[in-house]
């Protein structure tokens, strides 16, 4: 997560906005349709850069990394991280201990010599996403989506009359989708191990989680979401029976054989 | 959806009280079951976080000694209820018990495969749709390079 290899690109039209910085390792686009000031977008920016400094696994200096050390207390912590690891707490609470903060279970979280073992990745990114959300909408922003390396916020509506259509990636054919969703605010977290095969780990037993391929996870907000997303695919398709009952969330998720498990209420955001 | 985020700190930071108390006794107030104490500023359209009909520390605490026990308010979320006793000696927090957790924890705890076919299932189909973005684990620098590719392709729409 250099900052260094920060890059953006803004475009601008009369009716609509695009900026997209490489920061968290991967690519965060916002899309504002409809006025909004670049200050607005700039403020949103340097949020997330100052996510990336409390809560980056991959730099000795954040919080993050000072507390798996033990050179940092939570009550030393900032409001922001600790917050994070009440919403980790809660989530590890609900899943029986499958989403575990002390635990790399995020497969997109390589445990590094030294830095660890607090790991808070399979929430935070959506917890972030929600925070520049709730900034953009105090700015007077209405109609607009977030886009962090496939954690997905939307707000308002793209066009009037019109809703956000939302891809979930096919997990083993890059140029498909597995479903479209649609909705006007909607928070869209996936958790997979497609991409580069990783094993996600399941911190109750220390071995790799079978089952599920990825999990996708409609809800209320997306830091939770996030967080069920990585908790269900630890615990494989019996995660998804435990997301069925959860309030506040939906799932749809891909099984190694390319069966497609939906929660019940699923098809209410579904278009495709 | 936002306008949740409240609630879910409050509940968190009930939460918190369990996870923290033994390393900071002082550093927790039973306030904060109940209180959005760590919502930023930045979220001025949320709504105070909703408060339950028993206020907190409400009712006579019941004493033995110097030590009390102090019932946090009923928090409602969309999670279901929480609500969280304290004991206190003096002013030391010498234990936090859940009274109400959401989402029965039990329950979630419980689960099984036996439960699976209340799930519906069907067979996996590619497709493509007109869509504004996408959501999926991209997320290495293969992702990135994918995913500021599909930023450059909607940013060109």
């Amino acid at each position: 997560m250099t900052k260094a290899l920060t890059e953006a690109l803004t475009t601008g039209a009369a009716d609509r906005t695009f900026r997209v910085e490489h920061l968290w390792g991967t690519a965060i686009g916002v899309d504002v349709r409809g006025p909004v000031r670049e200050g607005a977008l700039d403020a949103v920016f340097s949020w997330f850069a100052r996510v990336d400094d409390l809560f980056s696994t991959w730099r000795a200096d954040t919080e993050i990394s000072r507390l798996g050390r033990g050179e940092l207390t939570v009550e030393q912590a900032s409001p922001e991280v600790r917050t994070v690891l009440d919403l980790c707490r809660f989530v590890e609470l609900q899943s029986g201990g499958a989403f575990d903060v002390t635990f790399g279970s995020d497969p997109r979280v390589t445990p590094q010599p030294g830095r660890g073992p607090i790991d808070p990745s399979g929430l935070v990114k959506g917890w972030a996403l929600d925070r520049a959300a709730g900034l953009l909408v105090s700015e007077g922003v209405s109609n607009f989506t977030i886009n962090a390396g496939g954690d997905v916020v939307t707000h308002g509506r793209p066009a009037p009359g019109e809703m956000w259509r939302v891809g979930i990636q096919h997990p083993s054919s890059r140029d498909q989708l597995a479903a479209v969703v649609g909705g006007t605010d909607l928070a869209v977290a996936t958790s997979g191990r497609y991409e580069r095969g990783d094993h996600i780990i399941d911190p109750r037993t220390g071995r790799p989680a079978v089952g599920l391929v990825s999990v996708t996870v409609i809800g209320d907000d997306l830091a939770l979401a996030d967080g069920y997303a990585t908790a269900a695919l630890v615990l494989g398709r019996p995660g998804m029976v435990w997301l069925d009952g959860l309030a506040g969330a939906e799932g749809m998720a891909i099984t190694g054989d390319g069966t497609v498990l939906l929660t019940d209420g699923f098809d209410r955001f579904r278009i495709s | 959806m936002h306008r949740a985020i409240p609630v879910i700190a409050a509940t968190a930071g009930g939460l918190a009280l369990l996870a923290n108390f033994h390393s900071s006794p002082s550093g927790v107030s039973i306030a904060r079951a109940g209180a959005p104490a760590t919502v930023p500023s930045t979220e001025s359209s949320a709504p105070p976080a909703p408060t339950g009909s028993t206020p907190a520390g409400s009712g006579p605490p019941t004493t033995a000694g110097s030590r009390r026990t102090l019932d946090g308010p009923v928090v409602p979320t969309r999670y279901g209820d929480v609500q969280v006793r304290v004991v206190l000696v003096g002013s030391q927090i010498v234990d936090v018990q859940a009274l109400k957790l959401p989402n029965d924890r039990a329950r979630s705890v419980r689960i099984s495969d036996e439960a699976g076919p209340l799930l519906r299932e069907e067979t996996l189909r590619a497709q493509s749709a007109q869509i504004d973005l996408v959501s999926g684990a991209s997320y290495t620098s293969d992702g990135y390079a994918q995913s500021l590719q599909g930023a450059l392709d909607a940013a060109r729409r």
